[in-house]
């Protein structure tokens, strides 16, 4: 879908659970970690951005808004990254819909790892193939929530610079759930603080 | 061939059997004499009381009545239905939905067996349209039940493996269609399994009760036959109507899951 890239996604008075309205304009390209003590509000963020859950004010990507099409299209469009992977069939290479043998391989995932069964996987396998699955579908903007939690240091380092250079690459709009101080300084280019007050953003 | 006229007092001696049975369970301990004994009392009261019910309504003939008898024969079901889903749907859509999807399907497969092909005058004879109806309610409520059971536990369980499909984008359709297909097929398990076995594995209550009291037996199994056609029709089209109905309403206009329309279930 490359009509959908390089798109802002483009919050307008965005109200989610008990976080008071607030304006986000995210550019192309734009990484903006979000940052916040645990149960304030920042998964159910992105699952407002996400059309998930009932909400209050508009999401745009350039200029179409999320309401403004099918709920799954736009959910395809502005994709959302969950912390906990889901797989349903048994074989990995079922969830796919094309066979991303580079980005394994970038991952350090050997090729065959479409033939596993789900099973087997570790949690950091799920991890790396979740973001690999999503990716794979193309979409315009990226909603990732602590896309590294299960990692080890070295996996780590490899999925933050293969996923910014996809973000960078294909012009995404990116909010990225972090609670490492450390990978926030490495991947963001602004900060949004869901903090008591509400969401405040910080460059 | 004339039935042979069934004596209370010999009704009394086959309730001996139960009595024995009781004295057997109450000595090997098995802590459910009582229950076995309430039950046993319990069939002759409700059986004697939906006897006297039915020379009542076969005494009068009007449609009225019969149409009386059939509503609230629907209203019971709609109600066991709802009873046997643990986290069923609230705001009575869980009746609502069980009640009109057996309305729909045993209704109009009755009404149709008893003008198209049974053919009695006038057409809602209670001797032929109750027990059909009651036929088909009984097994189409235990398919719908079956059916929405499957489908709101494994929503209730599998939330989240439902929503991340929605993450990636599929439409609500295809990110509960294995559930759906699940739930509609364990709703018509039973009636196939019983069409599978019937004759050779079971002789079914209807066809036996039929021939112990009188009827040749070739005449009993055509109506078997034309009862099992029924309940598959009925019990099918109910179940799927049923389970359609509920997964449409698990998600809203935005294709959003909505757990939250589900009861909790606590016991």
């Amino acid at each position: 879908m490359s009509d959908a890239a390089r798109l802002p996604l483009r919050l307008f008075g965005l109200a989610a659970g008990e976080l008071p309205p607030f304006d986000l304009e995210v550019a192309p390209g734009e990484v903006v970690a979000i940052s916040g003590a645990s149960g304030s509000g920042k998964s159910r963020l992105l699952r407002a951005l996400a059309d998930l859950d009932p909400h209050e004010g508009r999401v745009l990507l350039g200029e179409a808004a999320a309401d403004a099409m099918p709920a799954h299209v736009w959910r395809r469009r502005v994709m959302l990254v969950p912390a906990e992977s889901q797989w349903w069939h048994d074989a990995v290479g079922a969830h796919f819909e094309a066979e991303p043998f580079d980005d394994l391989e970038v991952l350090g995932l050997p090729r065959d790892a479409l033939g596993w069964s789900v099973g087997r996987l570790s949690s950091g396998e799920k991890q790396r193939l979740a973001l690999i699955r999503a990716l794979s579908r193309d979409p315009g903007a990226l909603l990732l929530d602590e896309p590294t939690a299960n990692l080890d240091d070295e996996s780590v380092e490899r999925v933050e610079s293969w996923l910014l250079q996809r973000i960078r690459g294909r012009g995404l709009p990116t909010l990225w759930v972090a609670h490492d101080r450390a990978q926030i300084e490495r991947v963001a280019d602004l900060q949004l603080r869901i903090g008591p007050g509400g969401a405040e953003l910080v460059r | 061939m004339s039935v042979i006229e069934l004596s209370y007092g010999e009704l009394a001696l086959a309730s001996l059997l139960v009595l024995a049975l009781g004295v057997v369970t109450a000595l090997a301990r098995l802590g459910m004499t009582r229950s076995l004994l309430v039950a046993a009392l319990r069939t002759v009261v409700q059986l004697a009381l939906i006897g006297l019910v039915l020379e009542t309504l076969f005494s009068l003939e009007g449609p009225w009545w019969v149409g009386l008898m059939g509503l609230i024969m629907l209203l019971a079901a709609g109600r066991e239905v709802m009873a046997r889903q643990k986290h069923r749907l609230t705001g009575g859509w869980a009746f609502g939905i069980g009640t009109s999807a057996m309305f729909v399907s045993a209704f109009s497969v009755t009404v149709l067996t008893l003008v198209v092909v049974i053919g009695p005058e006038p057409w809602y004879r209670p001797q032929y349209a109750i027990p059909l109806l009651g036929m088909l309610l009984g097994n189409t409520m235990t398919g719908v039940a079956l059916g929405l059971d499957r489908l709101t536990e494994g929503v209730w369980r599998q939330r989240a493996m439902i929503e991340n499909r929605l993450m990636l984008g599929e439409p609500w359709r295809e990110a509960i269609g294995e559930l759906r297909r699940d739930a509609t097929r364990s709703g018509l398990i039973p009636i196939v399994n019983a069409m599978a076995a019937a004759g050779i594995v079971s002789l079914p209550g209807m066809m036996t009760g039929q021939i112990l009291a009188g009827s040749p037996p070739a005449l009993a199994v055509k109506y078997q036959i034309l009862i099992m056609f029924t309940v598959a029709a009925g019990t099918g089209f109910g179940t799927l109507a049923a389970v359609s109905a509920a997964s449409r309403r698990l998600f809203d206009e935005r294709e959003r899951l909505r757990v939250d329309r589900l009861a909790a279930g606590g016991g």
